[in-house]
């Protein structure tokens, strides 16, 4: 007997071919035996090879199954649900189902076949296509195949008419347009005996709600009779060993029942009436010592939860609740948490009773039960309760597993954040959740401490003295490390003098150079990370201004950091230190405090970063149906630090133009800028790394400190004065010793003599100067252009531009036709405020446009004979 | 709605898969690796729910297999559970013992890979949601299209019979 000619007949070859993967020792090994394997069944099906076809797609599925590709097979497939006998359709269907989903082309191409099938007379063939059809059918498919299905779905066969009902759901689910054209036959259907279509049937009513309101009515209208009469059936039956589960009659069919029930009854007080008995006897009836009689319970609480239920009913409920929360088993408790969070928005108080086994739940040994109690407990905090409740929490934080503390840390910090009226309290338990797990907190929080810190003039001295304390304690978590570097730094002087002693405080002796150590000792922690150190160096350089006494001390550590292989705090110190050794004239006012952070602008763009990220958390959670793995896996990155707000600085040396000509093109932006540039010999400071470096001055990474505004003149004009000319060498900072630290100030009255800027061949332009009393920095300036040649200027526009330090308005010219031989001339007025008045002249760049004949000119030139003490 | 259901031994080899909803091969293999690591950690005691990216994953443990299936976050868990041991109930009545399922679905001591778990599957399950409640009614059905399956085989080695008598 010829063997190959019957494919059920061999499958040795199948054997071998497993047996060959077991026996790998290595994975490459098992691959190369695979990709050996699939070669042949390329070659088979290149061949047309029909006798091995059926054990190829065996094959190919226990490939598929140890996760190789195999979409050369899917052709395959569809040549066996082409076949005529069952058998081929069998496993040809299977294939499908396993090696295709619904988003492959391929799929398209068997819709004819299935149609034949969804026709054929044999029931097992239609069970095949439909079983098919259900699992994997795209939208296109569904439109096309949906009158067959409907057609089924009238058979006489209550299996076919099952799973045409599932298949419908499918339908209905890709197309919920089709909805209406199922809930005739879905209520039709709901006579039934058989219980295989009473719950497939039950099934597509509920999809069918979900999907149209039209259908939602009118199975209002035509269902709600029978759902009754069956959950009575069945709540009433006697013993039936075919249906039977511990001793209740299908209790599949019972929770679909109920969830109908729940879809109809949801804002519908006459279906919710009607349902009201049935209900009751459900809830009171069923046993609750099996998981089925547990589960029939639990969909009935979440029924009556939702519907317009009595307030005799939703008792009932809350009771059963409770009494699976004291349950033993995990998994009644489980869902006992669940449901109560639902609850919560029928009845809050009753959900309150149960805190303290809620709050027990919360440090289970079940993470699964743990998160639910957690989320639970969030929910139930109010102002009466966030005192004990935010104490328990904290005190399990001591002890709970690592994996759970990121959780749970994350809670009580937005406990504690929505609840931060009393400052005090706030600030104690965010000390306390830093030095248990500082690890876990995220960025954002501690920023948000850090303003709230800067903002609470009468804690400062406070925070700073328990933070030095915890430092001393818990030295290796991160971010209570970064938040007590920040406050030394700052407000180094309270710790030291007791300064703003609260009641409950006790006085500490901390000296100077304890202060200088606990930071230092921060900076050399052989785990802390970049950012961490780059905040030790800048408390250490502040420090040295507030406690002259170390500051030789100070010095020394930032010179040992002067050869850190990390770029950044390489940089950091030998900037550091050159302030230290050579700029004692500026440190003290460049060292100051950081200016007040503005808490309402930082909450604002805290909750638009996070409102961002949510939607976006949505929309990719909308966007991609039930199952698919877009969602993001909870983990919420604190946004990325502002640093546009710094950058905005650069916007000052944009050239400030008239509202007529915003449109400057690049390269004259850039060789405006080239006013830095022509300064400075190393050409280096680039206008971006100038950025760069007056970030890191003004200290720091990723830092909170970015969103306040930076507009306090003392603090960010000398950073700006060093980062002009430093890129970085020290060499270059020698640049800045050239800087004249006092120039006399003028006197303010002073009349300005008139200049002229600029003369060519065809322009002259001419300056006169103006001072408002008592405001030195700002200048008004009056521009006048004479044209000296014979044509008129057309399209006339003046641009100019400044170097950082100073701000400059330009007004509208009075006119853009420039007349000939100096008939008359246009004026425009400038104002200037000169930030560093006193310390740098005045410097401007122009550049003038203009056509004569219809030619464009274009004329430039640099201003620097500018009255001194403008 | 059940999106996918998991058959893995406690070696973390897959036995069975089955996707009810749209996942590329390499998204499957990612779920795979990253339940396994879920589930199979648990302690005994513990609940058989895992929260796992904004769905509910309900498992259940037989012998050396651990069924999952993974459902919507407002599914009713405990009735999974129950679904769980239908499915496993009826495969019991098919192959025999429970204890030796594992042995069921390990190709190498199986004449045949073994597909018939997943048409019992497919006689439980269309589109993620439950067809039937009656094992009966299941184990007829598999038993009926079986017979098919063997009327055909037969039928093929009748008439390869034929043709080896006839050129004999």
């Amino acid at each position: 007997m010829d063997l190959s000619i019957n494919p059920f007949s061999s499958g040795t070859r199948l054997r071998d071919m497993i047996r060959a993967i077991r026996a790998s020792k290595t994975a490459s090994e098992e691959r190369a035996v695979v990709r050996r394997e699939c070669a042949a069944i390329r070659a088979a099906i290149s061949e047309g090879d029909q006798d091995y076809r059926h054990r190829n797609m065996a094959k190919l599925m226990f490939i598929h199954m140890l996760g190789y590709p195999t979409h050369f097979g899917q052709m395959e497939c569809l040549k066996l649900i082409a076949a005529a006998g069952f058998p081929e359709k069998r496993i040809g269907y299977l294939g499908l189902m396993l090696l295709l989903d619904e988003r492959q082309e391929v799929l398209m191409l068997v819709t004819n076949s299935l149609k034949q099938d969804l026709n054929h007379s044999n029931q097992f063939i239609v069970g095949l296509a439909l079983c098919a059809l259900g699992n994997i059918c795209s939208a296109e498919m569904a439109r096309d195949l949906a009158p067959e299905v409907e057609r089924l779905l009238l058979s006489r066969d209550p299996n076919t008419k099952k799973k045409a009902a599932l298949c419908s759901i499918r339908i209905v689910r890709k197309v919920p347009d089709l909805a209406e054209n199922f809930m005739g036959s879905a209520a039709e259907n709901i006579k039934e005996k058989h219980h295989g279509v009473l719950i497939s049937v039950v099934q597509l009513c509920t999809e069918l709600c979900k999907a149209s309101k039209e259908a939602l009515e009118y199975l209002r209208k035509h269902c709600v009779e029978g759902l009754v009469r069956i959950l009575r059936d069945v709540t009433n039956s006697s013993y039936a060993p075919e249906y039977d589960i511990a001793g209740i009659t299908d209790p599949f069919l019972h929770i679909r029942v109920l969830r109908l029930m729940r879809t109809l009854g949801q804002g519908d007080a006459d279906c919710s009436e009607y349902v009201n008995d049935i209900l009751a006897q459900v809830a009171t009836k069923t046993e609750s010592n099996k998981n089925a009689g547990n589960a029939i319970l639990y969909e009935c609480v979440e029924t009556i939860m939702s519907i317009e239920a009595t307030s005799g009913l939703r008792v009932l409920a809350i009771n059963i609740l409770g009494r699976f929360l004291s349950n033993r088993d995990n998994n009644i408790r489980y869902v006992a948490l669940n449901m109560l969070m639902r609850a919560m928005a029928v009845d809050t108080q009753a959900v309150q009773r149960h805190r303290a086994t809620i709050l027990e739940c919360v440090k289970d040994a079940d993470v699964s039960i743990r998160k639910r109690a957690l989320e639970l407990v969030y929910l139930l905090i109010n102002d009466t309760n966030v005192k004990p409740l935010t104490k328990e929490l904290v005190d399990y934080l001591e002890v709970s597993d690592e994996d759970f503390k990121e959780d749970l840390t994350a809670k009580i910090c937005s406990i504690v954040e929505k609840f931060s009226e009393d400052k005090l309290w706030y600030l104690d338990q965010m000390f306390k959740v830093l030095s248990l797990a500082g690890n876990f907190v995220k960025d954002d929080v501690w920023h948000a401490l850090i303003v709230l810190i800067s903002n609470a003039s009468e804690l400062q001295g406070y925070s700073v003295r328990s933070l030095y304390k915890a430092l001393q304690a818990y030295g290796a978590q991160e971010s209570l490390v970064r938040v007590a570097v920040w406050c030394i730094g700052e407000y180094g002087e309270m710790v030291v003098n007791n300064i703003n002693m609260l009641d409950v405080e006790e006085p500490v002796t901390v000296t100077e150079s304890d202060a200088v150590d606990a930071v230092e000792l921060a900076l050399k922690r052989y785990s802390v990370d970049v950012t961490t150190r780059a905040m030790c160096l800048v408390a250490l350089l502040k420090l040295s201004s507030r406690f002259p006494p170390t500051s030789e001390r100070i010095q020394e550590i930032v010179v040992q950091n002067k050869g850190n292989t990390v770029l950044e705090l390489q940089q950091r110190s030998i900037e550091f230190n050159s302030i230290i050794q050579r700029h004692q004239s500026i440190k003290s006012s460049l060292l100051e405090r950081m200016p007040v952070l503005d808490e309402a602008s930082y909450l604002m763009k805290r909750a638009a970063s996070s409102q961002a990220t949510v939607s976006l958390t949505k929309s990719a959670t909308t966007a991609t149906p039930a199952g698919s793995l877009k969602i993001p896996n909870g983990v919420v990155k604190p946004p990325a630090a502002p640093l546009p707000d710094l950058l905005d600085l650069n916007s000052d040396d944009v050239p400030v133009t008239t509202s007529a000509t915003t449109t400057a093109p690049d390269n004259f932006l850039q060789d405006l800028l080239g006013i830095d540039l022509t300064n400075s010999s190393t050409a280096g400071g680039a206008p971006s790394a100038t950025t760069d470096i007056l970030m890191d001055l003004l200290s720091i990474g990723s830092f909170p400190v970015q969103n306040g505004p930076p507009t306090t003149s003392n603090f960010i004009t000398p950073g700006q004065a060093v980062t002009k000319h430093a890129p970085a060498t020290p060499q270059v900072m020698d640049l800045l010793d050239g800087l004249p630290s006092s120039t006399p100030l003028p006197d303010e009255n002073t009349a300005y003599p008139s200049i002229t800027a600029f003369q060519s061949a065809t322009l002259k332009i001419t300056f006169s100067f103006k001072k408002q009393p008592g405001k030195p920095q700002e200048t008004t300036m009056h521009v006048s252009f004479t044209n000296l040649t014979s044509v008129a200027l057309t399209d006339f526009m003046f641009q100019a531009a400044v170097p950082k330090f100073i701000q400059l308005r330009l007004d509208p010219a009075s006119s853009s036709i420039l007349p000939a031989s100096g008939n008359g001339s246009v004026t425009q007025s400038l104002s200037v405020t000169n930030n560093q008045h006193g310390q740098k002249p005045l410097a401007m760049r122009i550049r003038i446009s203009y056509k004569v004949n219809g030619e464009d000119r274009l004329e430039q030139g640099q201003i620097s004979n500018f009255p001194a003490g403008l | 709605m059940i999106n996918f259901v998991l058959l893995i031994s406690r070696q973390g080899k897959v036995r069975l898969t089955k996707w009810y909803s749209p996942y590329t091969q390499k998204e499957r293999t990612k779920v795979i690796r990253e339940l396994s690591g879920l589930i199979l950690t648990r302690g005994p005691k513990l609940c058989n729910f895992v929260e796992w990216r904004g769905y509910k994953v309900v498992y259940r443990r037989y012998a050396s297999l651990y069924f999952c299936m993974c459902i919507d976050a407002d599914d009713n868990e405990l009735e999974v559970l129950e679904i769980i041991h239908h499915f496993v109930e009826i495969l019991d009545r098919y192959f025999g013992s429970v204890c030796e399922l594992d042995l069921i679905f390990n190709f190498h001591k199986c004449p045949w890979p073994n597909f018939q778990a997943y048409y019992v599957l497919d006689e439980i399950l269309i589109a993620g949601e439950l067809q039937e409640s009656s094992k009966k009614n299941v184990a007829r059905l598999i038993a009926a299209q079986d017979s098919l399956v063997e009327a055909a085989k037969e039928e093929a080695s009748s008439i390869s019979n034929i043709i080896a008598q006839a050129t004999k």
